[in-house]
């Protein structure tokens, strides 16, 4: 039988300043009608890129060459763009993105956009549009299709603004359709629903389905094969229980060691060292080399050859047999607070009424960010905040730091009132790590002069002294002298991230308050900073307020978990027990959403 | 733990060759940019020629002299090679004229933009930082700055003050601010709201010290983009106010005069207003093509660059 897509030999070239990156280089795929396939990958390693360019959506300037490019036949590569744009982009092959929120035009109706590519194709007449896009919101789960309509995209959240993109795909029956990263932006509970969405879509019309994610664990519980790409190449492939079960390649196997897990006993992460090369000339060798724990000489001589598993599961390595996994597990360094230490940070009945007005003249309304939230913090120990967006925890964590003052409550330091204490003596107390390292760094200012700079204000004016600090604050955080003069642009994220808590530690605060320390780091650099945590837990005895919407890095970190919904502590209790035997339904939810496979791995069997 | 220790260390060592700094990226941005190259040449051939007029300019450019009056330049008719391109009304050296005629503009140009600037910016980083009534009563400012008919403000400041080089300067400098408060109030407000920012809060620091320290230097290549544009804006008032008489008075040779000047005899003399024109538009076109090229230079990757 024909395969519906056929591609081989894919190779895409970006050109930037300093040459051209080599974005995505030889990579083969073949889909069957009905058939889904995940492609999985860190950032950078070409997952997207390999659909972008697919699709003809590459960045202006980037060139992709394939030795065959087929689909259902046709050849798309002898396809001028003007014949693609009609005939393929659309209605056989569909495409949604990441960004529900930038996806959809906010000036025209959910129903206009639905029906205005059927209808400007002259495929259906507006009534007809209409009435099928009315089916189609309903399947995909839209209460009151009717009246969604006539609405806005800004009238809908993300979890249902990814569901009209899904609707909206689905109006030109594709054959194909690729989702690149489609719940990334949302919540892990819309996550589960949106997936299981796509999945039942598949079967229901038989339609090709091509996943793309940077979580192995997630993806290869959907689709029923599973590409893994590394550095633009990919590198495993095979039936997705096989790849998730019985990992093969080196990196496969050190990607789902790297994630943490819900269940079992939290214990240090195998970090993968290092950060996703970016590939400005073609290496000789495998990509992976450079950070294989398995490496051997003749791994960076030449390209490593296919081995081949049962059932089409396939490799790149240089190693004949797949290494054995047999890992220790290391036991976490930190510990735990002591049973009477004392509370260093506590908020007491904390309420945030945000007001805004419309317009200058119309009437306020108030929004309720915080409803009495009472939360303490006792010396040495990992409080865990855990929520979704919109739950009130970033808002709680700007009180505690003193970014934000309550419209009513209490913060207290060490026994002392937040409003008492000056912005240094507060400073001196509590330091932030935010979410994002790129915007948590000052583009123009110098490594050196970030760490220091919390010194400076303090009133520290001996460069000597100050110097020693930063070094030290550097070696903390395992960040190589070199960096030193090096400005964050020149840095990788997970990098700055821990330039963000050498900041953070460099007047040697009492307590950290972490919000989503980790969720825009990729999962290997994830299971770095993560274990960097654990290091300064127990070096330091360091007291952390770590805020996630991920049960499966509380489970890693936290002493003590609470649990928010709509700005109330719905669940609070040692670890352990809340995600062993949570006690709301909503905490119950959370912890069903989170990512459960078993990490040690069958030996996966070779074919001779 | 140390065999990953090391292992790192030989990662990182061969993994990032080409990682620069955003200065390196920025001077090699610069050197492949045709337009800036071409603009900034220009901006700093005239700077040239301004600086060392005494020595460029073969007369004295006050000199009179009744019997070569309105002498043609030496390709025409008529033209000699001791006034190369010819003399005025009341015989002066015409090619001596203009090269000191660059020190009006460039003076003018750079005193001017950089009162806007100040202005400008100090207003635009308030209104952006603090927002609130500080932004209103800015916002309204700069409503009110631009319902103003600008020329005839600075004609009638002119007419009252008295004219100068210096009364000049600062009249079209606090009249040219609202591009520097309409970029930097909006890009104080995007920094504001990033989270290095909420860090130095939260290191103690104080608005002053985030605005130093933070915000400035983020604002930079912004504010040099404007400053250039505005130069070029600038130089243009001043030859507007000259050749309307309430700028630079006579016998100071300044572009925008000179064409005043020659106005009367445009028609059978025309060199006396194109030979002004033309430097005027070298040099706006100069500080214009250096603009456009440094916006392009600093924006392309937004903040990574």
């Amino acid at each position: 039988m024909m395969s519906l897509l056929e591609i081989r030999g894919l190779s895409v070239a970006l050109p930037l300043p300093s040459g051209a990156l080599h974005a995505v280089r030889d990579v083969d795929l073949t889909l069957d009608r009905g058939q889904s396939i995940g492609i999985v990958g860190e950032s950078g390693s070409g997952k997207s890129m390999t659909a972008l360019a697919l699709m003809r959506l590459l960045p202006r300037g980037a060139r992709s060459t394939a030795s065959r490019l087929e689909f259902d036949g046709i050849d798309l590569g002898a396809l001028e763009d003007s014949a693609f744009a009609r005939e393929i982009a659309g209605p056989r092959i569909g495409m949604i993105f990441q960004e529900p929120m930038t996806s959809l035009n906010p000036v025209y109706t959910i129903g206009r956009q639905m029906t205005e590519a059927a209808v400007s194709r002259g495929l259906l007449s507006t009534s007809v549009a209409r009435k099928k896009a009315l089916h189609l919101l309903d399947r995909v789960g839209i209460p009151d299709p009717q009246m969604r309509l006539g609405q806005f995209p800004h009238q809908m959240s993300g979890g249902q603004r990814q569901r009209v993109m899904i609707a909206m795909t689905l109006m030109l029956d594709p054959e194909l359709l690729i989702a690149d990263e489609p719940t990334t932006a949302l919540d892990v509970t819309v996550q589960a629903q949106i997936l299981d969405l796509l999945d039942d879509l598949r079967r229901e019309r038989d339609m090709a389905l091509i996943l793309i994610s940077h979580d192995l664990a997630v993806v290869a519980e959907r689709t029923d094969t599973v590409a893994v790409m590394y550095g633009g190449e990919m590198i495993e492939w095979g039936i997705a229980d096989d790849v998730l079960h019985a990992p093969a390649h080196p990196y496969t196997q050190a990607l789902l060691h790297a994630i943490p897990q819900v269940g079992a006993t939290p214990s240090r992460l195998a970090a993968i060292p290092g950060t996703v090369p970016s590939l400005m000339r073609a290496p000789k060798g495998c990509v992976f080399a450079p950070r294989c724990e398995h490496r051997r000489e003749d791994c960076v001589a030449s390209r490593p050859p296919l081995r081949a598993g049962m059932r089409d599961h396939a490799w790149r390595c240089m190693l004949k047999a797949p290494p054995q996994t047999s890992r220790e597990m290391e036991p976490l360094h930190g510990h735990g607070a002591a049973e009477d230490a004392d509370i260093v940070l506590a908020a007491r009945d904390i309420t945030q009424v945000f007001t805004t007005r419309k317009a200058l003249f119309a009437p306020k309304r108030d929004i309720t960010a915080l409803k009495g939230v009472s939360l303490e913090l006792h010396r040495g120990e990992t409080l865990a905040l855990i929520g979704e967006s919109g739950s009130g925890k970033s808002t709680l964590a700007r009180i505690l730091l003193g970014l934000a003052q309550p419209t009513s409550g209490k913060v207290t330091m060490l026994g002392r009132p937040i409003v008492e204490l000056s912005p240094i003596e507060r400073a001196s107390f509590v330091q932030p790590v935010f979410q994002d390292p790129y915007s948590s760094l000052n583009p123009r200012r110098r490594l050196s002069e970030i760490i220091a700079r919390p010194l400076w204000l303090r009133g520290d004016r001996n460069a000597a002294t100050r110097d020693a600090a930063v070094a030290e604050a550097m070696d903390l955080v395992r960040l190589p002298k070199r960096l030193l003069h090096a400005f964050p642009s020149q840095l990788s994220g997970g990098q700055r991230q821990r330039v963000a808590i050498a900041r953070a530690l460099v007047t040697r605060p009492r307590a950290l308050v972490c919000d989503e320390p980790t969720s825009a780091l990729d999962v290997s650099v994830q299971a770095q900073i993560l274990n960097l945590i654990d290091d300064l837990r127990a070096g330091m005895g360091l007291t952390c307020l770590i805020i996630t919407h991920d049960m499966a890095v509380v489970h890693q970190v936290a002493d003590r978990v609470a649990v928010m919904l709509e700005g109330r502590i719905v669940e609070e209790g040692p670890a352990r027990r809340v995600l062993t035997a949570p006690e709301s339904d909503y905490t119950r939810r959370l912890v069903a959403a989170a990512p459960r496979f078993e990490a040690n791995f069958l030996q996966p069997e070779v074919a001779q | 733990m140390s065999d990953t220790e090391i292992t790192f260390a030989i990662v990182e060592a061969d993994s990032e060759p080409e990682a620069l700094t955003p200065g390196q990226v920025f001077r090699r941005r610069m050197a492949s940019h045709t337009g800036f190259l071409i603009g900034a040449g220009l901006i700093a051939v005239i700077a040239l020629v301004a600086i060392f007029a005494p020595l460029l300019a073969p007369h004295d450019p006050f000199q009179q002299s009744l019997s070569t009056r309105m002498l043609p330049p030496v390709w025409s008719e008529g033209g000699t090679w001791d006034h190369l391109l010819g003399t005025d009304q009341n015989g002066r050296d015409y090619l001596s004229r203009l090269i000191y005629g660059t020190r009006v503009s460039i003076t003018i140009g750079l005193g001017a933009a950089t009162i806007g600037l100040l202005i400008g910016v100090t207003l635009g980083v308030l209104a952006g930082y603090f927002g609130g009534w500080i932004d209103h009563m800015v916002s309204f400012l700069l409503t009110a700055q631009l319902a103003l008919p600008g020329l005839l403000l600075a004609m009638a400041l002119v007419f009252i003050i008295g004219p100068s080089i210096w009364v000049v300067i600062g009249i079209i400098g606090v009249l040219h601010w609202t591009y520097y408060l309409v970029v930097t109030r909006s890009a104080t407000q995007r920094i504001r709201s990033l989270d290095f920012v909420a860090a130095a809060t939260a290191s103690g620091a104080g608005p002053r010290q985030i605005i130093w320290h933070e915000v400035l230097p983020n604002l930079a290549s912004q504010i040099i983009v404007i400053f250039t544009f505005e130069l070029g804006i600038a130089i243009l008032a001043e030859a507007s106010l000259s050749f309307l008489g309430v700028g630079i008075q006579p016998p100071t040779p300044s572009w925008g005069l000179m064409i005043a000047e020659g106005k009367q005899a445009m028609f059978y003399r025309p060199w006396l207003v194109v030979l002004p024109g033309i430097c005027l538009f070298l040099l706006v076109i100069g500080a214009n093509l250096m603009g456009d090229g440094l916006r392009d230079v600093t924006t392309p990757e937004g903040r990574n660059g």
